[in-house]
């Protein structure tokens, strides 16, 4: 079989079948508790909460050898990374708060911040071990070689427990996500609540580290949630299909990097959940391009066709190429732009559709009924049919067209 | 202070102030208008810019490198523009898929070719390399003097130097409309100042500052560049000139101690190894920052009573 397919059904090695379920664990996790911060608008905090890792690790790391350990224990490191992004987290909160700045230069101002901090304990730990490889880089830009067992471990359980904790704090992290002010006047304490979302923005950060590295695990966090944004309406869908989003890039990119050398792991779930963004951003059937395209063509014809109907009922010459097609591709016309007797039927229609709404926006001052009125909406979806027969009896009778 | 400064120290610290002032002063700018995280954007994409210059020229020199990264900001921009129209995305989501996309798929190009005897390698793009950017030829000041020593500094130096300037000249020429688009676009636009030519244009001379920056300290780190000085200055006065003059001293400062902290702090503690200049100037930049949070004369938002922004 070809390396990929080995890949995919996790015939590809220990090491790889690892990776991929631990990726698709952490893809789901980060895409169900990302959508929390994509629906409250704060995407973007969760890069400064990723980059604030970085000195966390490095001083676990530096606190760890001088306490005699070797350093490099996966636990310790994530411990140490949570506690500077909770600061991070805390510091952003504050600078918003309490100061004139808006809350994107806290996030940038903080995000740069610690990340030079991270940069500088990676030089000091870089000079201290001297001879002895930390491998710390490897949380920049993850690193899944030599992925231990208790790693993927760490991951499984830790990614579960964020999956759980999404779905216990739903209801009150959606409140707030679509309606701060509301959720305050119902008792809620909305500050615990923005920090209990991020503190699960950040547990699944410090979580991905390992796997996909600290500047590439935001997209995991947004560009599910904003995938699946694309795909419904409805905030409790949003939240699974983010994870569903999530999980399938984790794993097809992790099965991806598998399958052949030189094919970083964290990258490769990125780009495969950008592709997977991309296609829904074309192709969503309510919210795609592709959709909004083909709304508006079908929003062009409905009027160009009315409008066409109507200059044939008042034996207006119609020279607008596009409403002749229109009108010609469904036999209302001939080719020299005659009518045929379809057509005049048809445009009669129309055109006593058109008598009767002026009638009824005579008589109804009531806006909610004639206030639908765009000249596109037949008015038998508007008003009963008793109205419509007393609009046609202040009317009086027919008029053939060409009659008028 | 003398020949060893003047061959190890003065290079380095020089391009570190330009590198700061020349973020600085579109970052004042940036903030103002609630763009902050375009300096993010902007600072990720930068590697796959170069990558992708790498790429098609084959060849590492700077010019092409420039044009690759700017290049690349601008594609960020605009397609972040689509994303946010076409997918009706809030702006900060949008921004968020669109640079971290491009910087796995930088990442992911540049593991695939082979760069192992070229000198682009993520963690030095990342994290900068000031220490690295010395003066071998110099002898002492007199070398300022000499033509044929002048002729080998580093090509960085008069690189940020040249950006810097034209940085400088260009806040300078489009002053009174950067000032009025910037606090009201509508009436900017009543004006017949093109407000969103000059918004991409400001955006573009961020990318280029970020791109020049980017040799000397690390793609990452320009972002505490772009955001920390302007934002300790918008702390410390209500008027946009004192602003910017408060940010390039801001910005040099963070530039020069985060270079003497970096280079002599650890020899102040017995340790025998400098540590990284750019993530110095990055933490001393927000040292700086949060000075201004807790004592800046303006910190508080205007409305906000003292016991509260206490």
């Amino acid at each position: 079989m070809n390396p990929f397919l080995d890949a995919l059904l996790l015939q590809a090695g220990y090491n790889a079948a690892l990776v991929a379920i631990g990726a698709a664990l952490l893809g789901f996790a980060a895409g169900s508790s990302g959508t929390f911060l994509f629906l409250r608008k704060r995407a973007l905090v969760s890069d400064a909460v990723a980059h604030a890792t970085l000195p966390g690790v490095g001083i676990a790391f530096i606190v760890m050898v001088s306490l005699g350990g070797d350093g490099r224990s996966l636990i310790g490191l994530l411990l140490g990374s949570a506690i500077t992004a909770w600061i991070g987290l805390l510091l952003i909160e504050w600078i918003a708060r309490h100061t004139r700045l808006a809350e994107d230069a806290a996030i940038g101002a903080v995000l740069g911040v610690f990340f030079g901090a991270g940069i500088v304990l990676l030089t000091i730990i870089q000079s201290m071990s001297a001879g002895r490889q930390a491998g710390l880089e490897g949380f920049l830009l993850g690193s899944t070689a030599g992925m231990l067992f208790q790693d993927a471990v760490i991951i499984a359980i830790g990614g579960s427990l964020a999956v759980l904790a999404t779905w216990l704090l739903r209801r009150p992290m959606t409140l707030v996500a679509f309606d701060s002010e509301y959720a305050a006047a119902m008792g809620y304490d909305v500050r615990r609540i923005d920090l209990l979302m991020m503190g699960l923005v950040m547990a699944v950060t410090v979580i991905g580290l390992k796997l996909v590295g600290l500047i590439l695990i935001v997209a995991m966090l947004i560009i599910p949630a904003v995938t699946a944004r694309f795909w419904t309406e409805r905030s409790n869908r949003v939240i699974w299909i983010a994870g569903a989003v999530g999980g399938v890039s984790g794993y097809l990119g992790a099965v991806l990097s598998a399958s052949a050398p030189a094919l970083p792991t964290g990258p490769l779930i990125v780009l495969v959940a950008a592709g997977i963004f991309v296609f829904s951003l074309l192709f969503a059937p309510v919210r795609g391009v592709l959709a909004a395209v083909i709304r508006h063509r079908r929003f062009q014809a409905r009027v160009h066709r009315r409008q066409g109907l109507l200059a044939l009922a008042a034996q207006h010459p119609i020279r607008e190429a596009y409403t002749l097609r229109l009108l010609r591709r469904e036999g209302l016309v001939r080719a020299d732009g005659v009518p045929t007797e379809t057509g005049r039927a048809q445009a009669a229609k129309i055109a006593r559709d058109e008598r009767r709404w002026d009638i009824a926006r005579e008589v109804h001052q009531d806006v909610g009924l004639t206030g639908r009125y765009d000249g596109l909406t037949p008015i038998e979806d508007v008003f009963t049919a008793d109205e419509i027969a007393d609009f046609d009896h202040r009317l009086g009778g027919p008029i053939a067209v060409g009659d008028l | 202070m003398g020949a060893d400064f003047v061959q190890f120290s003065l290079t380095p610290i020089l391009i570190g102030v330009f590198s700061a002032i020349a973020c600085a002063l579109p970052g004042n700018f940036l903030i103002l208008r609630r763009q902050a995280l375009i300096g993010d954007a902007i600072s990720h994409v930068v590697l796959p810019g170069i990558v992708v210059a790498f790429l098609i020229t084959g060849v590492i020199s700077a010019i092409p490198m420039l044009l690759g990264a700017a290049g690349a900001a601008v594609v960020a921009v605009i397609v972040i523009e689509a994303v946010k129209r076409l997918g009706k995305i809030e702006p900060g989501a949008a921004m968020g898929v669109v640079f971290t996309s491009m910087f796995a798929a930088g990442v992911l190009i540049l593991e695939q070719t082979d760069t192992s005897n070229v000198h682009i390698d993520v963690d030095h793009a990342l994290m900068g390399n000031l220490e690295s950017l010395i003066w071998f030829r110099a002898e002492g000041w007199h070398s300022l003097l000499d033509p044929s020593a002048l002729a080998t500094l580093p090509v960085e130096l008069p690189r940020i130097a040249i950006v810097c300037a034209i940085v400088i000249s260009l806040t300078v020429i489009f002053w009174r409309w950067l000032k009025i688009a910037t606090f009201d676009e509508g009436f900017a636009e009543a004006l017949g100042i093109p407000a969103s030519a000059l918004g991409f244009g400001l955006v573009v001379t961020a990318a280029v500052a970020a791109v020049a920056a980017f040799d000397a300290v690390g793609s990452i780190i320009v972002i505490a560049m772009f955001i920390c000085p302007p934002a300790a200055a918008r702390l410390m006065t209500n008027s946009l000139k004192h602003q910017i003059w408060w940010s390039v001293a801001f910005a040099t400062l963070s530039a020069i101690l985060g270079y003497v902290f970096a280079g002599y702090g650890p020899l102040w503690f017995g340790a025998t190894n400098a540590v990284s200049a750019a993530g110095m100037i990055a933490a001393v930049s927000g040292i700086i920052l949060g000075l201004a949070c807790l004592y800046g004369p303006h910190r508080s938002r205007i409305g906000i009573g003292k016991e509260e922004a206490a």
